[in-house]
């Protein structure tokens, strides 16, 4: 056995030395350009850059196949489908009440907008829209906006990150929490929460949530003051996202990119005010908008949405304190979800009352939970379609019955999938670094994307 | 009548709810038979000769309400003058009121059944006169009906208009042997990916497309996902000591 001559190497095995005297190899000096080594070693030839799927700023498993010449890239190319999972077939395998499980999971950093939207969806073709309690919608307004919050702040502090910011994500985390906290509270989990369900929400806000929302709160508005303070005037951060990722509205009409990315290019586009859902029409609240269409305007505008969005959340706890006790579900005891869950003694969300009752006394409230829990409600035949501002743009649903106990078809056009088409307009021409702030600035989420 | 496989005698389920004359027909994409999702076992309570044609709503008459009248007469309208005669691009036109009284409630949707070799020209028309300007393209989105005899493949595209305020659907059909349906991207380059995406899972064939790649699923995958005649697939799973089956293999009370 010979001796190892060399340092066993880590893509080359140690001892077989005939391969490493065929690698040709480059050195890199002090006095050199990295322009000319390029040059020497490949001559004409493209560099394909593969950045991802692994790549820890590309929020996930996109894939990004850049063509650079030095540090300019030339074709950017986004592949995605890595975190595909069936989602939408899966729910056409399931009752329309699961079908809440499973879009929850879809773009895991707001799942109440995908919930929200697949019940507004359904509710459309079971045409009780009207039908909806009013607290119920006031719950579904106060989450969704508390989860666009925690949406943007998880944005703004992985692109700090992605900077090398890490103040910035520590902030935008710790904010984050307190509001997940809420969530714990209402929903019983931190994120895939089930909790909107056709007909309502599945259970009301636990006592005191109103006054427990408020001090959180205090506190999230704090945060937010520390990261505009920490962002928004930092001279690296502007010169690294001013003029970077700029998209113009025309650009954004022909990719049909919504959400804070079309507001950038000034058009005041969103879906509360132009198609208002869950009577987003009677609250009080502005749609900042931008002109500058680049990274730096849609960091801005995250942090001014942010505000918004408190003082919605504030206007909804108001009525949530003067519809204390009202219903949260449709009357309509063929959709309504039978048991009123409460968190018992043990922590678990049951309903003992219930259970009493079905067990002990009426056979018929028994038969009619057994049927509407495993077989579910029908939905009469038909098709709907639902829009609702996600953080990140306009979250379409496409609901099918075909008037059985399970969606015939359900499709989500979610908005991360469409603006990741973005990628090439805004990344060509400009820096590889400029890559990393430009996919950031359109904050896709992969779970929504691939589904 | 018990040993008919699902969808066999269309034709006699679609003679038995002919429509009175003068009615709009409608359009059997199912039959259903049972009720209970049970097959094979001794059938005591009669209803597993039920059989139930499902029929997507029919067109509508006139007048649609709201602002549904005025589109179908602006787009009919521009058909005609860019030389497409709208008799054969419309094939009909669905109002659902989803529960509301009136079409000018906020959940009322319009669908425009569009015939697939005018679909670019509904297009164009529905993005570029003034009096319609659905300028934002939301998407595309396919179903399977394999029942629905020549029209299997539907493809659905979602549009809206920021100038004033309205949203509709077309739906094109085409048949699973033909599942050719003419490309928009160059009216709306944002469904782009859609149509990928709506080829990928449903194998509809997006002519002029310029990328007509997978996009979803790895580019050597065999069959298109989302299809009814595409499994879910699955594998029994032990749970405390009992066997919990698949998804696709438990029952259904459709």
């Amino acid at each position: 056995m010979n001796a190892p001559t060399a340092a066993p190497h880590a893509t080359r095995p140690a001892g077989n030395e005939d391969m490493a005297s065929t690698v040709r190899a480059f050195e890199a000096y002090g006095d050199g350009d990295w322009d000319d080594i390029a040059r020497e070693a490949i001559g004409e030839e493209r560099i394909v850059v593969n950045m991802g799927p692994q790549h820890p700023s590309t929020h996930g498993v996109l894939r990004l196949m850049l063509e650079i010449d030095g540090e300019t890239v030339t074709e950017a190319r986004a592949g995605i489908g890595y975190l595909h999972t069936g989602i939408e077939k899966n729910m056409e395998f399931r009752t329309w009440t699961q079908g809440t499980t499973f879009c929850t999971r879809m773009d895991y950093v707001a799942p109440l907008f995908q919930e929200a939207a697949y019940c507004l969806a359904v509710e459309k073709l079971l045409g009780i829209t009207d039908d909806v309690p009013a607290r119920a919608s006031v719950i579904r307004v106060l989450m969704m906006e508390l989860n666009r919050i925690a949406s943007h702040l998880v944005c703004l502090g992985t692109g700090g990150n992605e900077m090398g910011a890490t103040t910035v994500m520590t902030v935008g985390f710790t904010a984050r929490e307190e509001i997940l906290r809420l969530f714990e509270a209402v929903t019983g989990l931190r994120m895939n929460h089930a909790y909107i369900r056709p007909g309502g929400v599945a259970v009301d806000t636990p006592e005191g949530f109103t006054t427990q929302a408020r001090a959180a709160l205090k506190n999230v508005r704090h945060y937010l003051k520390q990261l505009s303070d920490l962002m928004l005037a930092n001279p690296i951060f502007k010169a690294r996202l001013t003029d970077v990722g700029v998209l113009n509205l025309s650009g954004c009409m022909a990719l049909a990119i919504t959400g804070p990315v079309l507001r950038s290019t000034g058009l005041p586009y969103d879906v509360r005010k132009d198609n208002p859902y869950c009577g987003y029409e009677t609250y009080d609240f502005d749609v900042p908008t931008s002109k500058g269409a680049d990274c730096y305007d849609r960091a801005v505008l995250r942090i001014e949405e942010c505000y918004q969005s408190l003082r919605i959340v504030e206007q909804a706890m108001e009525r949530l304190d003067l519809t204390e006790g009202e219903p949260v579900m449709v009357a309509d005891k063929k959709i309504a979800w039978p048991a009123q869950l409460a968190v018992g003694g043990d922590g678990q969300g049951n309903s003992l009352e219930h259970i009493k009752k079905i067990m002990g006394t009426s056979m018929e409230a028994l038969i009619h939970h057994f049927k509407l829990v495993t077989e579910g409600f029908r939905v009469p035949v038909g098709q709907a379609w639902q829009t609702v501002e996600h953080p990140r743009g306009e979250l379409g649903v496409h609901v099918v019955s075909d008037g059985g106990t399970r969606p015939y078809r359900a499709h989500f056009r979610d908005p991360s999938f469409n603006n990741l088409q973005g990628v090439s307009v805004m990344c060509e021409g400009g820096q590889v670094a400029d890559v990393v702030v430009a996919v950031a600035s359109l904050d896709p989420v992969l779970g929504g994307v691939d589904r | 009548m018990s040993d008919v496989t699902p969808g066999g005698d269309q034709k006699v389920v679609a003679d038995a709810v002919q429509p009175p004359e003068g009615a709009a027909t409608l359009e059997i994409v199912e039959v259903k038979r049972g009720m209970f999702g049970a097959t094979g076992s001794g059938d005591t309570s009669g209803y597993g000769g039920l059989v139930t044609p499902i029929a997507m709503p029919a067109a509508s008459p006139r007048p649609y309400g709201s602002w549904f009248d005025q589109v179908v007469d602006v787009l009919s309208e521009v058909l005609g003058e860019a030389g497409v005669s709208p008799e054969q691009a419309i094939e009909k036109v669905v109002v659902d009121l989803h529960g509301a009284q009136s079409a000018d409630a906020q959940q009322a949707e319009l669908t425009i059944n569009v015939a697939r070799e005018h679909l670019v020209a509904v297009c164009q028309a529905l993005r570029d006169d003034q009096d319609l300007r659905f300028e934002l393209s939301l998407g595309v989105s396919g179903v399977h009906y394999p029942h629905d005899g020549g029209r299997e493949l539907h493809a659905v595209y979602h549009l809206a208009s920021i100038t004033h305020s309205r949203r509709l659907r077309l739906e094109v059909a085409a048949p699973d042997e033909d599942p050719h349906i003419p490309s928009t991207t160059s009216v709306y380059p944002s469904n782009d990916w859609h149509e990928r995406e709506t080829y990928d899972f449903f194998g509809i064939v997006f002519d002029g497309h310029p990328a007509l790649t997978r996009i979803e699923m790895p580019d050597d995958w065999v069959g298109h996902p989302q299809r009814k005649d595409y499994p879910l697939g699955g594998i029994p799973v032990e749970y405390k000591g009992a066997t919990v089956p698949p998804p696709d293999t438990r029952r259904s009370y459709s």
